[in-house]
C-alpha cells in the first residue's frame, strides 16, 4: 500500500523552477536550416572522447545521479500496462530512492521527473500522483510509428491533455524528413504545438530513422522554430535510440537557436540509456555543451525506464560502501 | 558541500587520480637516477632537479651526463649492433615485449609523465601512453618485415636521438621503436624538464630482455646532446625547436652522419564557411589546447573564412569559458600546467608583448600555484603579425581572416614553417584541392591532431626534415647497402691549342632561355691532348639568383601528369638519341676515354626508366586505426639545386634531372666542373623536347663557387652534391639556413653506370611524403 501524503513545497523543490518563457516558434527559416551542417566523425569523436574528459566521484557523483533521477520520465509503453501496473510505478516515481537513502543523502522529498504512458493510462496516473507536482507525460500521435490518420492524431493530443497529461511526447512524420519536406514537417509541428494548448510539446525525432546527423540536425531546428518545447531523440522503439553523437548533434542546434532567438528548448535523450555511469556522461555532455540551467527537470529529461534502477544500487554503494543489489530496491 | 549542495550546483569537483604507485617508483629507485648505459644504471653523478611544474615539488634527482658517460653509452651501443642487426625476428619478439610491458604498466607511465610534464592525465593515459604502444607495436611488424621487404636496405648503426619535453615518452617510442626494428642501437637522451618516463622506459627494456647496450639512455641538458651530436654515433634523430636544429644542422655538416630534423611550427587551421562550426571549435580544443598548446603541430594559427569569422569566434569564446584548468592529475581536466617557468614565461612575454588584434582569456578559474597560463585567443591580427609569425608554444591562438579558398592558401603558406595544417569544411572537392596545396608534412580534414604508428608524421620547411612512423618513416633508419669507393677527384685538363672549326659559344641556360654569364667571364676547355674544345661561361650568384628565379616561375610544372612527364622524358631520349654520335664524340674528345657511345646509351636508357617511373612512383592509402584514409601523397620537392658528378658529365647530368623532373621538381644544374660542354651542348636537346622554360636550368662553373650560393639560397628546396671535390660540409653547414633538405656524397663515388646510378633513392630524394587524413561517415 502506498501513502499519499503530498510532499511539502520544499521537497518538490526540484521541480519549481521559475519557468522559463515557453517556445512560440518562429516563422520557418529555410537558409538556416540548409546551412546546418553535421560532420559525423568529428562528432563522434567528441562524443567518444567526452567520457574520458569527464569525471565525477563520491559526494558529487551521488549528487549528480540524485539530478538524474530528478529529470527521469519514469516509463511505461507496454502493450500489458494496467490501472496497477501504473500505480506501482506512479508510487516510484513519488519515492524514486528508499526514504532511507535519500535522508542519509539529504534528499528526502526527491521524485522523478515525470511519468510518461499511454493515453489510456493518463487517467490512472493522474490519480495516482494526486497531491504531487509530478507531471503526467502522454505519448501521443499514433506513437511510435506516427502514421495513423492525421486528424486523429491532433485528436489524440486534445484527448490526452483533456484527460489531465500536462506534457503531450508527439512523434514527428519521418517521411517529412527523409524527403526534405520542410515546409510540412514545420507545419505538422505548428499544428500539434496549437493543439497542446498549455501542455508542454516534446517533439520526438525518431533519430534512428533519421538516415544522417545532418538530417537529425534540421529536424530538430524545424521542430523548435516548429514551437517545441522539448525536443526528444527516440521512441524507445526504433532499431537505434538514444546515443551521444545524435544527443551532442541535437543540443548544439538547441543552443543555436537559444543563441539566436533567446529561447530555451529542453532536451530528452530516450530509449538505451540503462546504466548510471551513462547518465553522469549525458549530463557532463549538457552541462558542457549547453550550461547548468540545462540540467534541470523544465529542460531535461530521460526517458528511460531502467536507469533508476542501476541508480538506485549506485547511491546505496556510496552510503554504505559496499556494491549493491537489485533486488535490494523497490521495483518500478 | 553537502550532496544537496552539489546537487543545485552541479559542479564536477575533484576527481584526482592517484599518484602513489609512481611516487612509489621513484622512491624504490632512490630519487636519484643515473644514466641507463649497457643494460644498467650508473651511479647518480652530478644531479639536477626534476619537479613537477603543477606543484613546484621535486621529483627526483637526475644525473647530468658526462662525456665519460655519453662516450661509455655509444661505445656499448657500437658493440651491441651488429649482433641486433643480425635477426629481424628476435627484433621483433623483443619489440612486441616492449609493447606488451608498456601496456602492463600503463597507469604507471601515464601518472609519471603528467607528474613530471603538467599535461593532464587524459591525455598521458589515452593518448601518449597508447600511442607509444602502438609504435612498438607497429615497429615490431617493421622488424619482422625488414628481410623481405627492405632487402636492400640496411641498418645506420648507432642512432644518436634527442626527443622533448612535451610528448616525452611518446617521442622516445617514436624514435625507439623504427630504430630498433631496423637494426640500429640507441643512445637516446631526454629532455631536462622530463626525464623520469625514459628512465622507467628503461628499466622496462631490462624486463623486456632488451640486449645490453641496444638502448642507453643519457640525461642531462642540451650540453649533453652537444656531446651527442658530437660522438661517433652514424645518425642523429632531433625532435626539438627549430633554433637548435639548425644548430644540428650545422655541426654535423660534412660528417656523413645522418640527420632526420622535427622542428617547430606554426600550423594552420582552417575554417571554411561551410563548416560544421561547433565540431571545428571543438577541434581547436584539440589543437591549440591539446597539452597547453606545447605541441609542434598544434594548430595555433586560425584562419577563418569572413563571413562566418564573428560567429565562429562567439562560439569559440563560449568554448573557451568551459575549458577546465588546474589540477593535471585530475580526470576532469582539459588543460594542465606548462612545464617549467621557464616556458611559462616565454608565453608571458611572446604574448604582452603583443599589441595588436583583441586578446580573450578563457573566462575561467587558474590554480592560485603552480606553472598555468589561461587559454588565449588573439582576433584581428594580420599575416605581419608577430604571433602570426612566431611559434608561441602555449595554449596561445592567433586568429585572422580570409576572403578566398585560394586566399586561405597563401595565408596559410606565407610562414617560414611547413609541419601540418587542418581544413574544416564539408565539400570534399574543396577539401582534396585545398589540401595537396598546403606546405605541409601532415594535413588533418575535418579532424586535427590525428596521429598514428602506420602514417608519417613530419615536415617541410623550417619545421625539418624525415618522416617518424609509415613506410616512409624506415628510410630514416636505414642505408641502402652499396658500400661506395672514396671520391676520386678530376682536373679539368689544360693546354694551349687552338680553336678546331667555327668558334661556338657555349653560354647557360636558364628560364629555358641560353643566357651569358653575369659576370662576363668564362674559362677554356681543353681536351685530354690539350686542345681548345671551347669556353664555358662561369656562373656567378646572381646568374644563381636568376636561375632559382626562372625554376620557380616555372612551379605549375609540378601540377603537370605523370602521363606528361613522361612523354617530355621520353621526347629528350628520342632526340638525345638522334644525336648519340656527336654527344659520344664530345664525351670522349672532353674526357679523354672511349667511353662516350655507352654513357650515351645509359643516359637514353636513364631518361627511360624516369619516363617509366614518372606516371608509377605512388603514394599509399595508410591502414590508420580510424574510420577514414590517410593518404600518403607523394609531392615534388620543390625547386632542387644539384652539383653534377664530374665524371660521366652527360650520364652524371642526366640521372639527377631526371628523377627531378620526372616528380615535378624544378632543377638547377651545376654541370661537370671538369667537363662542362656535353651539358652545353644538352640544352639544345632540352630546347628542342617541349621542355618548359625554367624546369631545368644549367650553370656551368667552379662548384666549390657555386655550392655556397646554392646551399644559402633560402629559395631553394633541396640540394644535392655528386661534384668531384667534395662539396658535402659547406653545403651542408650553409644549408642550415631554411633547412633545405641535403643529399650529398660525402666524399664518396658513386658508379653511374651501375643500377646503384638510379632508383628507389633517387625518387625519395625527389619527393615527399605529405599524409592527408580524413576521416569520412555521414
Amino acid at each position: 500500500m502506498q501513502t499519499h501524503t503530498p510532499p511539502s513545497p520544499t521537497q518538490t523543490a526540484q521541480l519549481l523552477q521559475v519557468h522559463e518563457p515557453r517556445n512560440n516558434g518562429m516563422p520557418l527559416d529555410l537558409d538556416w536550416v540548409a546551412s546546418v551542417q553535421a560532420n559525423t566523425s568529428a562528432i563522434e569523436r567528441r562524443a567518444a572522447t567526452l567520457p574520458g574528459r569527464r569525471s565525477v566521484k563520491k559526494d558529487y557523483q551521488a549528487a549528480w545521479l540524485l539530478k538524474a533521477i530528478s529529470c527521469i520520465d519514469l516509463t511505461t509503453l507496454a502493450g500489458d500496462d494496467t490501472d496497477g501496473r501504473v500505480q506501482r510505478l506512479c508510487a516510484k516515481a513519488r519515492q524514486p530512492v528508499s526514504a532511507a537513502l535519500l535522508e542519509k543523502l539529504g534528499m528526502t522529498g526527491l521524485t522523478v521527473g515525470a511519468v510518461c504512458v499511454y493515453h489510456d493510462m493518463v487517467a490512472p496516473a493522474v490519480r495516482a500522483l494526486e497531491g504531487t507536482n509530478i507531471p503526467v507525460a502522454a505519448v501521443s500521435t499514433g506513437f511510435p510509428a506516427g502514421l495513423s490518420p492525421y486528424h486523429l492524431r491532433l485528436q489524440e493530443i486534445r484527448e490526452s491533455v483533456a484527460a489531465g497529461a500536462r506534457e503531450i511526447d508527439i512523434v514527428i512524420s519521418r517521411r517529412h524528413v527523409l524527403t526534405q519536406n520542410w515546409q510540412a514537417l514545420y507545419d505538422e509541428m505548428r499544428e500539434m504545438r496549437e493543439a497542446c494548448g498549455d501542455a508542454h510539446v516534446k517533439a520526438i525525432l525518431a533519430t534512428g530513422e533519421l538516415g544522417t546527423l545532418r538530417n537529425v540536425a534540421r529536424a530538430s531546428l524545424i521542430c523548435m522554430m516548429g514551437g517545441a518545447d522539448f525536443i526528444k531523440t527516440s521512441t524507445g522503439k526504433e532499431p537505434v535510440n538514444a546515443t551521444l553523437p545524435v544527443t551532442l548533434t541535437m543540443i548544439r542546434a538547441i543552443r543555436d537557436y537559444y543563441d539566436r532567438t533567446g529561447i530555451k528548448v529542453g532536451y530528452k535523450p530516450a530509449g538505451g540509456i540503462s546504466r548510471a555511469k551513462d547518465a553522469l556522461v549525458y549530463l557532463s555532455m549538457i552541462k558542457d555543451e549547453l550550461g547548468n540551467r540545462w540540467l534541470n527537470p523544465d529542460l531535461f529529461r530521460f526517458g528511460a525506464s531502467s536507469l533508476l534502477g542501476d541508480i538506485e544500487r549506485q547511491l546505496e554503494h556510496h552510503v554504505t560502501g559496499a556494491y549493491s543489489a537489485s533486488w535490494r530496491h523497490a521495483l518500478a | 558541500m553537502t550532496v544537496k549542495e552539489i546537487f543545485d550546483t552541479m559542479d564536477y569537483g575533484p576527481a584526482s587520480e592517484s599518484a602513489a604507485e609512481a611516487l612509489a617508483w621513484l622512491v624504490d629507485q632512490g630519487d636519484r637516477f643515473g644514466c641507463f648505459i649497457n643494460g644498467a644504471f650508473t651511479k647518480p653523478g652530478q644531479v639536477f632537479e626534476s619537479r613537477n611544474p603543477a606543484s613546484g615539488e621535486v621529483l627526483a634527482h637526475i644525473t647530468q651526463a658526462t662525456q665519460t658517460d655519453v662516450d661509455a653509452a655509444v661505445k656499448a651501443a657500437r658493440k651491441a649492433q651488429p649482433k641486433w642487426a643480425k635477426d629481424g625476428y628476435a627484433r621483433a619478439r623483443t619489440l612486441y615485449a616492449i609493447a606488451r610491458l608498456l601496456q602492463k604498466h600503463s597507469r604507471l607511465f601515464a601518472v609519471l609523465e603528467t607528474l613530471d610534464n603538467g599535461k593532464p592525465i587524459r591525455e598521458s593515459r589515452d593518448i601518449d601512453v597508447p600511442l607509444a604502444q602502438r609504435h612498438f607495436y607497429y615497429h615490431a611488424g617493421m622488424a619482422q618485415l625488414m628481410d623481405t621487404e627492405l632487402p636492400d636496405r640496411v641498418p645506420l648503426g648507432v642512432c644518436g636521438q634527442i626527443v622533448p619535453w612535451n610528448f616525452p615518452l611518446l617521442m622516445l617510442a617514436w624514435k625507439i621503436a623504427p630504430a630498433l626494428a631496423m637494426g640500429n642501437t640507441v643512445v637516446l637522451k631526454p629532455a631536462e624538464y622530463t626525464s623520469l618516463t625514459a628512465l622507467l622506459f628503461a628499466d622496462i627494456c631490462r624486463q623486456a630482455g632488451v640486449p645490453r647496450g641496444v638502448v642507453n639512455i643519457v640525461t642531462g641538458d642540451g650540453a649533453v646532446g652537444e656531446m651527442i651530436v658530437a660522438s661517433d654515433v652514424d645518425k642523429i634523430a632531433f625532435t626539438g625547436s627549430t633554433a637548435v636544429g639548425r644548430k644540428i644542422r650545422e655541426a654535423t655538416a660534412g660528417t656523413g652522419k645522418a640527420l632526420t630534423l622535427e622542428l617547430g611550427g606554426k600550423s594552420p587551421y582552417i575554417v571554411f564557411d561551410d563548416a560544421d562550426l561547433d565540431s571545428a571549435v571543438e577541434g581547436l580544443v584539440d589543437a591549440i589546447w591539446f597539452n597547453q598548446g606545447q605541441v609542434c603541430c598544434a594548430g595555433s594559427r586560425l584562419l577563418v573564412q569572413e563571413g562566418i569569422a564573428d560567429r565562429f569566434y562567439t562560439k569559440l569564446r563560449a568554448r573557451m569559458d568551459g575549458l577546465r584548468i588546474g589540477n593535471p592529475l585530475d580526470k576532469c581536466i582539459d588543460v594542465g600546467a606548462i612545464v617549467d617557468p621557464v616556458q611559462h614565461a616565454q608565453i608571458t612575454r611572446m604574448v604582452d608583448a603583443n599589441t595588436e588584434g583583441q586578446t580573450y582569456r578563457a573566462n575561467t578559474t587558474l590554480p592560485s600555484t603552480g606553472c598555468f597560463y589561461p587559454p588565449t585567443l588573439i582576433t584581428g591580427l594580420s599575416t605581419a603579425s608577430t604571433l602570426m609569425q612566431e611559434e608561441i608554444f602555449g595554449p596561445v591562438l592567433a586568429s585572422t581572416t580570409f576572403r578566398t579558398p585560394s586566399e586561405a592558401v597563401e595565408i596559410a603558406n606565407n610562414t617560414r614553417y611547413g609541419l601540418a595544417a587542418t581544413i574544416w569544411t564539408e565539400n570534399i572537392n574543396l577539401a582534396l584541392d585545398i589540401g595537396p596545396k598546403l606546405a605541409a608534412g601532415v594535413v588533418w580534414v575535418n579532424a586535427t591532431n590525428l596521429f598514428d604508428a602506420a602514417a608519417g608524421f613530419g615536415g617541410v620547411r623550417e619545421s625539418g626534415f624525415g618522416r617518424e612512423g609509415g613506410w616512409e618513416g624506415l628510410s630514416a633508419y636505414t642505408k641502402p647497402k652499396a658500400t661506395a669507393k672514396p671520391l676520386k677527384p678530376i682536373a679539368a685538363f689544360e693546354g694551349d691549342g687552338g680553336p678546331d672549326g667555327l668558334d661556338r659559344t657555349a653560354k647557360l641556360y636558364i628560364g629555358g632561355k641560353q643566357a651569358r654569364p653575369d659576370g662576363g667571364y668564362s674559362r677554356a676547355v681543353h681536351g685530354a691532348k690539350g686542345a681548345l674544345l671551347g669556353h664555358a661561361s662561369l656562373a656567378n650568384r646572381k646568374d644563381i639568383r636568376n636561375a632559382v628565379e626562372a625554376a620557380n616561375a616555372a612551379k605549375n610544372w609540378g601540377k603537370t601528369t605523370g602521363h606528361l612527364r613522361a612523354q617530355i622524358l621520353y621526347y629528350i631520349a628520342e632526340n638525345l638519341s638522334a644525336r648519340a654520335t656527336e654527344f659520344a664524340n664530345r664525351i670522349d674528345t672532353l674526357t679523354g676515354t672511349r667511353t662516350g657511345t655507352k654513357e650515351v646509351d645509359t643516359s637514353i636508357r636513364r631518361l627511360f626508366t624516369y619516363a617509366a617511373w614518372a606516371d608509377k612512383y605512388d603514394g599509399q592509402v595508410h591502414n590508420v586505426p580510424i574510420r577514414g584514409v590517410a593518404l600518403a601523397m607523394k609531392e615534388p620537392v620543390g625547386t632542387i639545386a644539384a652539383l653534377c658528378p664530374d665524371d660521366a658529365p652527360l650520364l652524371g647530368l642526366i640521372s639527377l634531372m631526371a628523377p627531378a623532373i620526372a616528380m615535378g621538381n624544378r632543377i638547377i644544374l651545376a654541370a661537370s666542373d671538369p667537363f662542362p660542354l656535353a651539358a652545353t651542348d644538352f640544352y639544345q636537346v632540352l630546347d628542342t623536347s617541349d621542355v618548359p622554360g625554367g624546369v631545368v636550368n644549367i650553370l656551368t662553373g667552379s662548384h666549390a663557387e657555386l655550392a655556397p650560393t646554392f646551399a644559402a639560397h633560402l629559395d631553394i628546396d633541396a640540394i644535392w652534391s655528386f661534384s668531384g671535390t667534395d662539396q658535402s660540409a659547406i653545403i651542408e653547414k650553409k644549408a642550415a639556413g631554411n633547412l633545405k633538405r641535403t643529399w650529398v656524397n660525402n666524399g664518396k663515388a658513386r658508379d653511374w653506370f651501375s643500377a646503384d646510378g638510379e632508383g628507389r633513392s633517387f625518387l625519395d630524394q625527389s619527393t615527399e611524403v605529405k599524409n592527408i587524413w580524413i576521416p569520412y561517415g555521414e
